[in-house]
């Protein structure tokens, strides 16, 4: 890109150039066309809440909460009372007085809980020195309750007081939960999922545990709930495995392995040789049909109902990749350690017959091969016919270290948050235009001329 | 730009022309009138009898001592007058003042009665000497002076005598405010000087009395020394009573005028600044000033009355008080920085004077857009509010350029409406011919008629501001009193914590001297009595400090004082650089802006000449914390030229800025990237008053935030490890910038396809001058500026035809551009202005938000 100008980088550039994608400057699909840069944190911004449709709280390691006006970027109010990095943080939506107010619920390392109001920023609610620090927070709107996660589960209910909890479990303490049906919730610990049962007798909640699901081979990175009737799982090896949420069996598994094929280039195989490929399930999205893996720095599409891949990207950035997002029309994002927002489109591939396609093919040699019998057999028969490719469409360039989490507030913009303590609403500039000139008309109408 | 002298050429048709008017003329009011050529090649020659170089400003005293005398001018520099004799010229202009400024014992009453008198406002003409003046005749009171009065004027001198005519109303406003600082300074000044006398008087009176007490204990009551003392006693009563009816007088000085609140404001609203001025000047003066300041403050408070001997020094055996102590410093001060501004504002010739206000004018009007491109004036716009145009009544008074005799009518004396003095005061109108002096011959005026003792001096009538434009005046009148006296209770409130709640007058003076406050006046003796008292201390101290010398004839005066004023006039110029010195050039009779011109052209043809040789010549204009003047901007022009001739790409350049991509100018020479930068500064739009869109020179990595901030940056290439990581920021964000790498003389930016651009910088131009070029910019960013409003205004494109409809608004707005003949490069630029001035429009400053568009660049090599 800047070779001219850099000389000495010109190595490393091809690299990447064939290594990972390469978009150019010229994006027509891209329709974030500006941008804001809200400035407020002083250390990582690690969350994103969406509030309702005009607001988002975001937080970070620097344990403030700050509350801002998606559209003007305004920051509307500071939370501040955290003393340490903030370690979860979820939206909680209560009826008062007839309408329903959103709260949020703030975790910290200082082993604190918050409720905050975010219309007045005050702290509601605080229980502080708690037996360890929170990591993941769930909100249960059927029962009224939250459950927090940390080295034990505790369920509470609105009021802020504790209803039960469970055992201390182990040191690595719960990472992920996903809320099951009939009072069951899945926890992530280590390399099980542990199903919990909350018992509900009047205003009285129990909570023990059912069963320990133990199929991962290493730690488990990510939880999420695909439909009514799957959850899925991803391990730091690339262990897929799509589980029943009512009988907890094991509906699928993949194993991602990411290995290199003969065919590419010398570049390619000397990377592979320097380093182990990551291939860790750091995140996952599911619009019930399609699940998006982020598998190491790659992209991993699984089509659910057919239990079958249905694209993928190895590299599909130049660093891991951190969070992902499934949108309508085949359409994903996703964000990465390198700071950068990658747009994708699903495509179908060319048909096989084209000379262009074999090189696609001999991309991929093995990939979710299956393991476990319980897989279907059936997944190999359509393996290529199925398969699209996944296009990229555009990428943001804004944040100078790694993007940890975006919301997207559809055609208000995209919010992203970055290692760097910035915040970026990325907008369609085109709408915008048009909106200010709404703006400007209706306020040449209130003046009554210039 | 606008009203260019060259451009706008309008002239009036024959009567067979009125009936098809074209569309494209500029409106009468806007127009500027052709010089005639038939009576004068040269339109400079008629000055060139003048015995001065430029207009200046003069201000004259009548001594009750010496007679009319001279006090000061403005330039103070002594070559500005050359030989012209201003003891001569204040001896005219004192002469002609027939102001019945009475003051005295008036018949029926009796005590002495100050009068408020209106400043009479004179156009006189010297034709011997070819002096043209605006001249402004005010009193000032004095306690030590005959009648309590010090005729003083100020007057602006000037060789064009239609300067005078026409700039008339802008003088007049002007002086005006002038004068009220010195009459605003003064009344506080005799206020306190009263305040004083009647201590002393009251002490005189109880030391009589005692004595008088004392005498009748001894030899009875009807000795002569007692009936002695008691004649003197009774003397002080009256004058106690005399002294404080005068307090009365000064103290209940009425607002006769609602106008005066506004000057009074402005002096209230910067008193800080006021004082900084004081500070400075006080340090630059003479050491015992300070002394005296610091010495008054220990007598605040214990200010001991002395003895008042019963006979009163004879009148010439006292020293007059200089114009500083009739009114206080700070006063006399802001006059003088007041007086400079006038007479910057109206240097030069009348055509660019015109050409001027009339670019303000319009400047003024344009708001929506003016940010864009125009420069900040370099008048602030206090003064710049008083040339607006109203659309009914032009404000460029009908010029008399066609020899036809004006008609009586238009220059009638007519009295002001709040003035107290009957008309029939008013001199008479010497002659019509007289009017029109400028297309008749000097010599002629020997036949007219004409006033006074010489025969070539002229009034040529007081003009009073209600006949010129009464209606455009009044309405401005209007408005500014609807505007001042909403906010007036709130600002006298604030200003007079002895304001009762109810708004019903203070009473300040005690209950034997109730006295109806008026709000001007509060303001003003709040001042007097919680401030210190400044001249009337520096006044006891006089003999020995150089502020308290007799004001000389500046022609013939000391060196010393001179020096003084030089002193001051520099300190309070403010900006070395609007001021020029004329040592090298002599003073031919070229008007100043003739030689202005005179010296850019020089320097611009040579540096033209020998574009290798001019490198240090185009500095920065960037300096922290000074706004960008217009002056800079031209010279600008000139390092732009010389780019578009140097570098083939300076189109795409060009393009870059004014679509709002970031150009960042890439060197390891800082005097290179500065150069570039100062060169492609014009083009930037929305530059900000200090310039704040343009980066200079940066040595460290850019941010995102950076980007949006700022549109032209200079960069430094550096081989360190800051140098490293900023090549890493451009190359992260090449995508948002374009790269003038000057080094290597490369420009890596999207493509420009289009003509607009090509217009703008021909590097085959024929333009030598850089201010010429500047303005030939200038006129065509106008142009792209009046399509961009155009874009932004026009309803139909940016309406949705439902609520489904975005895709249609944008085709319809592409289509508009494409219609306006843009190609799709210049039609960024004008969506690019045009969402600069919704932004604009909308909340008055831009939000920060950075747009930017996912174009391929290329690179351009020379």
């Amino acid at each position: 890109m800047l070779r001219w100008i850099l000389g000495a980088r010109e190595a490393q550039g091809t690299v990447e150039k064939s290594a990972a994608l390469f978009i150019g400057e010229e994006q027509p699909k891209n329709c974030f066309t500006e941008m804001q840069v809200l400035k407020g944190h002083f250390d990582i911004v690690r969350f994103l809440v969406q509030i309702d449709d005009l607001r988002f709280a975001s937080a970070g390691d620097d344990g403030l909460v700050l509350v801002w006006n998606v559209e003007t970027g305004e920051l509307l109010s500071e939370l501040r009372g955290h003393m340490q990095q903030i370690t979860a943080m979820t939206s909680y939506a209560y009826i008062k007085g007839g309408d329903t107010h959103t709260a949020l619920i703030t975790a910290s390392s200082d082993r604190t809980l918050s409720l905050w109001d975010p219309d007045t920023g005050n702290r509601v609610q605080n229980v502080s020195d708690l037996q360890s620090s929170v990591k993941c927070l769930l909100v249960l709107d059927r029962l009224d309750t939250w459950v927090s996660g940390g080295n034990e589960l505790c369920v509470w209910n609105r009021d802020f007081e504790l209803q039960c909890k469970t055992v201390h479990h182990s040191d690595t303490g719960i990472s992920a939960m996903v809320e099951l049906p009939k009072n069951f919730i899945a926890a992530a610990m280590d390399r099980e999922i542990v199903i919990f049962k909350l018992n509900v007798s009047g205003s009285d909640i129990a909570v023990m545990a059912m069963q320990h699901l133990a199929d991962h081979q290493d730690t488990i990175r990510s939880l999420i709930n695909v439909n009514d009737g799957l959850f899925a799982s991803g391990s730091h090896i690339g262990e897929l495995i799509l589980w029943d949420s009512l009988n907890w069996t094991i509906q699928a598994y993949e194993h991602i392995l990411w290995e290199e094929s003969a065919g590419e280039g010398q570049s390619e195989v000397r990377l592979t040789n320097q380093k182990q490929v990551e291939r860790s399930i750091q995140h996952m999205s599911s619009d019930g049909e399609l699940l998006v893996a982020a598998v190491g720095s790659g992209l991993y599409v699984y089509n659910v109902p057919l239990k079958s891949v249905v694209a993928y990207r190895r590299i599909a950035h130049d660093s891991n990749v951190l969070h992902t997002m499934l949108q309508e029309d085949g359409h994903l994002m996703s964000c990465s350690e390198d700071g950068s927002v990658r747009m994708w489109e699903l495509q179908d591939l060319p048909l096989p017959a084209e000379p262009a396609s074999s090189g696609l093919f001999g991309m991929f040699g093995t990939f979710g091969r299956s393991s476990k019998q319980v897989c279907p057999p059936a997944k190999n028969l359509p393996e290529v016919s199925g398969l699209r490719s996944l296009e990229l469409t555009g990428d943001l360039i804004g944040h100078s270290g790694a993007v940890q989490m975006f919301v997207s507030f559809k055609e208000k913009g995209l919010v992203t948050c970055s290692t760097d303590h910035l915040l970026i609403v990325w907008r369609d500039g085109e709408l915008q235009s048009q909106l200010r000139s709404l703006a400007v008309l209706h306020k040449l109408e209130q003046n009554q001329g210039l | 730009m606008i009203g260019s002298p060259d451009l706008v050429a309008f002239t009036k048709e024959d009567d067979f022309g009125e009936s098809f008017s074209d569309p494209l003329l500029l409106p009468e009011e806007f127009s500027v009138p052709l010089f005639n050529h038939t009576t004068n090649a040269n339109p400079w020659t008629k000055t060139s009898y003048a015995k001065f170089s430029k207009d200046f400003i003069l201000i004259s005293e009548f001594s009750e001592q010496v007679g009319p005398q001279p006090l000061l001018t403005i330039p103070s520099d002594s070559k500005v007058c050359g030989t012209f004799d201003l003891n001569y010229f204040s001896l005219r202009i004192m002469s002609v003042d027939y102001q019945a400024s009475f003051v005295g014992h008036p018949p029926g009453s009796n005590y002495p009665k100050l009068n408020f008198v209106e400043d009479s406002k004179v156009v006189l003409g010297d034709s011997k000497e070819g002096a043209f003046a605006y001249v402004h005749h005010l009193t000032l009171y004095d306690l030590e002076a005959r009648g309590f009065v010090r005729p003083f004027c100020m007057a602006y001198i000037s060789a064009d005598e239609r300067k005078i005519m026409q700039q008339f109303q802008e003088l007049s406003s002007e002086f005006s405010k002038a004068s009220e600082f010195l009459k605003l300074g003064n009344r506080k000044a005799f206020a306190n000087e009263l305040e004083k006398k009647l201590k002393d008087l009251e002490y005189t009176r109880s030391v009589l009395h005692k004595e008088t007490e004392l005498q009748k204990m001894h030899r009875g009551c009807y000795s002569t020394q007692a009936i002695e003392k008691a004649n003197e006693l009774a003397n002080v009563e009256k004058s106690i009573y005399e002294h404080k009816d005068l307090l009365r007088q000064i103290t209940s000085f009425p607002s006769r005028k609602k106008k005066d609140m506004d000057f009074v404001q402005c002096e209230t609203e910067k008193p800080t600044e006021i004082s900084a001025v004081d500070d400075t000047l006080m340090c630059n003066s003479d050491n015992s000033v300070k002394s005296v300041e610091t010495e008054s403050d220990n007598r605040k408070s214990t200010y001991t009355p002395q003895f008042i001997k019963a006979k009163s020094a004879k009148c010439f055996d006292k020293r007059l008080k200089t114009l500083e102590e009739l009114c206080e410093t700070n006063f006399f001060l802001q006059t003088l920085e007041q007086l400079n501004l006038v007479e910057r504002s109206f240097r030069g010739d009348l055509c660019s004077i015109y050409t001027s206000q009339i670019n303000r004018a319009l400047l003024i009007k344009q708001r929506v857009t003016s940010f864009l491109f125009e420069a900040e004036a370099d008048w602030k716009d206090e003064t710049s509010k008083n040339f607006s145009i109203s659309s009914n009544n032009p404000l460029i008074p009908i010029l008399n350029l066609s020899g036809e005799p004006m008609s009586l009518d238009s220059y009638t004396p007519c009295v002001d409406v709040d003035r107290i003095k009957p008309s029939g005061e008013y001199i008479e109108v010497s002659s019509t011919s007289d009017i029109t002096q400028e297309t008749s011959e000097a010599a002629d005026t020997e036949t007219k008629g004409s006033f006074g003792s010489d025969k070539s001096i002229e009034v040529f009538g007081s003009v009073s501001p209600s006949n010129l434009q009464s209606n455009y005046l009044d309405g401005l009148e209007r408005s500014k009193v609807s505007s001042t006296s909403s906010s007036e209770d709130q600002k006298v409130g604030k200003m007079s914590p002895k304001m009762t709640s109810d708004g019903s007058p203070p009473k300040v003076f005690g209950t034997e001297n109730l006295v109806p406050m008026d709000p001007s006046c509060c303001i003003g003796q709040d001042g007097f009595i919680d401030e210190e008292p400044l001249p009337e201390i520096a006044q006891e101290c006089c003999g020995d400090t150089v502020v308290n010398q007799e004001p000389l004839s500046l022609l013939h005066g000391d060196p010393a004082l001179q020096m003084d004023y030089i002193l001051e006039d520099s300190t309070l110029a403010g900006s070395p650089n609007m001021r020029l010195t004329f040592s090298e050039l002599n003073t031919s009779g070229l008007s100043e802006e003739a030689a202005r011109i005179h010296i850019e052209d020089v320097s611009d043809s040579t540096s033209y000449m020998s574009t290798s040789t001019s490198s240090d010549r185009a500095a920065s204009p960037f300096t922290y914390g000074s706004a960008l003047t217009l002056k800079q901007k031209k010279k600008a022009g000139h390092s732009a030229l010389r780019f578009i001739r140097q570098y083939p790409f300076a189109h795409q350049a060009i393009f870059c800025l004014l679509s709002g991509r970031t150009l960042v100018i890439l060197g390891s020479d800082e005097g290179t990237v500065r150069k570039l930068v100062n060169a492609l500064l014009i083009f930037v739009p929305d530059l900000g008053k200090y310039g704040d869109t343009v980066q200079p020179w940066l040595s460290t990595p850019f941010q995102l935030t950076d980007l949006q901030r700022w549109k032209l940056i200079g960069l430094q290439r550096a081989a360190s490890p800051a140098g490293s990581s900023i090549l890493y920021s451009l190359n992260r964000y090449s995508r948002y910038i374009s790269i003038l790498d000057c080094d290597n003389k490369t420009l890596r930016c999207p493509p420009y396809k289009g003509t607009l651009i090509n217009h703008m910088a021909d590097h085959r131009t024929q333009i030598k001058r850089g201010s010429t070029y500047f303005l030939h910019v200038q006129s065509l960013l106008t142009q792209l500026t009046a399509k961009a409003l155009l874009y932004t205004f026009c309803h139909h494109i940016h309406l949705p035809m439902d609520m489904n409809d975005q895709g249609s608004v944008t085709s319809r707005r592409t289509n508009f551009l494409l219609q306006l003949g843009y190609t799709v490069e210049e039609s960024k630029i004008v969506q690019y202005l045009s969402e600069l001035i919704k932004e604009h429009y909308i909340q008055g400053h831009s939000k920060g938000v950075f747009s930017f568009n996912y174009t391929t660049s290329y690179l351009y090599k020379i």
